[in-house]
């Protein structure tokens, strides 16, 4: 996804630096710095442990605990298809494997251009099969549907 | 002028709502027409979605569900002044399946602007509020334990224990935490809430801080829901500027603010105590209890924790009076619930209906059977932790203890139809990988259980010594139920037990062999 900083040490300390009150925590820290450069580089986990006074542990323990949060930039395309028991009922089993497919990428995979991942629920499964397309949700999935959503 | 309304709900939007809008006021635009274009939230016929509202003397008509290409033939049709065409619906007040309904919690869904805090004065916005402050502390919780409410997030504890419980609490500072996780699939009434009547939560928050004697809430909003955190945090500025949310609540003298926290992708952390440990900013671990939030939650201090739509019921309930809601229910179920169809059925949606109407009058009537047209198979209700009901119990009540007599649990109230294509072992094999994805790793039996539960279920299904590691599936489960710390692991089972009760079959379609 496009939108994202280069990573630079120097504006990571400066978002850090300029996190409110409330958010001067682990987590918000993290989640800072993946929306500004798009992931959570290695580099970084020494700046967010000495500016929130924590271990490099602690950091590290909670970066690799949430789905959100990546260690990698993203490609330039992010296919997230929900996998849980409502779409599962509307075909999102044969929706997966027809995306895989199209793509050439399996599911938790990326081919550097499309990575392809599996979320729990979108809170759209009453319009199913949904997919998180590059930040945008979109109901009643098809293959067909999903390429024309990967192109706008 | 023409008034009309195509929603902003982000299931309306998923399946092209913004499209539609974009069309019609292009056409308004082109030939001059005087449009109110209200982007509405969803009246919850999903099924509908993009439902196109047009305002007339009679009331409004709807058109559904209605693609950017119908937008012409709509035109053509005079849709603006209700017209006849193959989309339209009829009068949609009128709609059975909506008439029907007793919208209490949604009562407001769809009518208007979410954000137009004006028409949420004008239907009785705010005089829940009003009257908590006139009650105080005492009174005001007294009317929520008289009301019957119970939590809406799972568990059906009852609301106005909790808050007596903080009230009781010395500490002088107190939170407020809205769960507004909502990681069940076929669950999506949160969301709608908020992106629908927010006004509505926060006024439940700001009446339960006054009156536990909170001065922050914080609503902790998963990160899949984007336009549920950007409507939410939009409500709570307008909230500020009107003087009901910040240093001075209506003139009252006291203070309560609310802010959003954003999860990070875990299903867990919608477990109360998992979700403090979130908001600490650490690894969504559960926490032992006790102590319980109520005494000991966000930073140790007394912390009211509510589900959305319990929230969302609180305004009501000061509003009208506990009499009102309690009203409503059977037994010890009292109110309304706010149910969600999903999955393969042909009017998916939002049925908010008093406790006590039947599974099949939810999937039959209002939800019209399957889309596909086949049989219905099994019908999950109460999210991935629920029990897999077979078409044989659909006459159970839908309350709290009825489900729990035939083994299974409403949960947050997500209702999920399979039709007869359904591989009930490849369910219980993903309600074990699932418990497998997103425990939080703390007790052996649900960090390793669900992983040795989805390789026994595999070799169940291959026929590798099958009645062995069916006794092993048995024992697996019961060490699950017994041994975890939360409902994670120990609810696991119930889908896992339900199908290998219900529909055996599906475990046994291969050949047996031995190993
Ligand atoms: C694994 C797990 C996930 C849960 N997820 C949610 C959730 O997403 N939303 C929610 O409100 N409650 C969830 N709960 C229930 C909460 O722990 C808690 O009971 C609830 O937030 C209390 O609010 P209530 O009294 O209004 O129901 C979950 C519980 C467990 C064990
Ligand atoms: S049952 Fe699972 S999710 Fe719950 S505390 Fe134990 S390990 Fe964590
Ligand atoms: S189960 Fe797929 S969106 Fe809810």
């Amino acid at each position: 996804m496009s939108g994202h900083a280069p990573w630079s040490a120097s504006q990571a300390q400066v978002v850090l630096t300029a996190l409110a009150p409330h958010q001067r925590l682990v987590l918000p820290a993290l989640q800072v710095l993946q929306e500004t450069f798009g992931y959570v580089p290695d580099e970084s986990l020494d700046l967010i442990a000495d500016t929130l006074n924590v271990t490099r542990a602690e950091v590290y323990g909670v970066l690799t605990y949430y789905h959100d949060l990546r260690r990698t930039p993203p490609p330039q395309t992010v296919i997230a298809l929900c996998v849980a028991e409502a779409c599962q009922a509307q075909g999102s089993r044969e929706l997966v494997a027809a995306v895989e497919d199209a793509y050439g990428v399996r599911m938790g995979e990326t081919n550097g251009d499309v990575e392809i991942s599996e979320v729990f629920c979108l809170g759209d499964c009453a319009l199913g099969p949904a997919a998180m397309i590059n930040g945008r949700l979109r109901g009643r999935c098809t293959v067909d549907s999903v390429r024309a959503a990967v192109s706008a | 002028m023409i008034t009309i309304y195509v929603p902003r709900d982000s299931a309306a939007r998923s399946v092209g709502a913004d499209e539609v809008a974009h069309r019609i006021a292009e056409w308004a635009v082109a030939e001059h027409v005087d449009l109110e274009l209200v982007r509405n939230g969803s009246r919850g016929a999903l099924w509908l979605e993009p439902l196109v509202e047009v305002q007339t003397p009679q009331g409004r008509i709807g058109y559904g569900p209605v693609t950017v290409d119908d937008v012409p033939g709509l035109i053509a049709a005079d849709f603006f002044n209700g017209g006849d065409h193959p989309l339209r619906v009829g009068f949609v007040d009128d709609l059975p399946w909506l008439a029907s309904q007793q919208r209490v919690t949604f009562a407001r869904m769809g009518l208007f602007d979410p954000l137009d805090l004006e028409s949420y004065r004008a239907t009785g916005g705010l005089r829940g509020l009003t009257r908590a402050l006139e009650l105080g502390g005492d009174q005001a919780v007294a009317e929520v334990l008289a009301s019957g409410l119970r939590g809406r997030g799972g568990a059906g504890f009852p609301a106005g224990i909790k808050w007596r419980t903080v009230l009781e609490a010395s500490d002088a500072t107190k939170y407020v935490v809205v769960n507004a996780d909502e990681g069940d699939s076929g669950t999506f009434a949160d969301r709608m809430l908020m992106e629908g009547d927010p006004f509505t939560l926060l006024e439940g928050m700001v009446i339960a801080g006054v009156t536990v004697g909170a001065s922050e809430g914080i609503v902790y909003i998963r990160s899949e829901y984007p336009d549920a955190i950007a409507t939410m945090r939009t409500a709570i500025d307008i909230a500020r500027l009107d003087g009901w949310l910040g240093a001075d609540v209506l003139g009252s003298g006291l203070a309560f603010d609310v802010r959003v926290a954003v999860g990070a992708g875990s299903y867990v952390c919608g477990e109360e105590t998992a979700m403090l440990e979130s908001l600490e900013g650490k690894r969504g671990m559960v926490r032992a209890k006790p102590p319980i939030p109520a005494l000991a939650g966000l930073f140790g201090r007394p912390t009211l924790v509510h589900n959305v739509l319990t929230m969302a019921a609180v305004p009501g309930i000061l509003a009208e009076g506990a009499g009102h809601y309690q009203a409503l229910g059977v037994d010890r179920s009292r109110g309304t619930q706010v149910f969600q169809l999903a999955g393969n059925v042909a009017h998916g949606g939002i049925v908010e209906r008093g406790f006590g109407l039947t599974l099949r009058e939810l999937v039959e009537e209002y939800g019209g059977g399957t889309r596909s047209g086949r049989p219905v198979r099994a019908v999950q209700v109460g999210g991935p932790l629920g029990a897999y009901l077979p078409e044989t119990a659909m006459d159970v009540s839908l309350d709290y203890e009825s489900l729990v007599e035939v083994g299974g649990m409403l949960g947050h109230g997500g209702v999920v139809v399979f039709d007869d294509t359904v591989d009930m072992a490849a369910q219980a094999r993903f309600a074990m990988a699932f418990c497998a994805a997103e425990s939080c790793g703390k007790c052996t039996p649900c960090r390793i259980g669900s992983v040795r539960g989805v390789e026994v279920i595999d070799r169940i299904v291959a026929g590798v010594d099958r009645q062995d590691n069916l006794e092993l599936l048995e024992d697996l489960c019961d060490t699950m139920t017994d041994g975890s710390l939360c409902a994670m692991g120990g609810l696991t089972p119930l889908p896992v037990r339900s199908a290998l009760n219900h529909f055996t079959e599906d475990f046994h379609r291969n050949a047996e062999v031995s190993s």
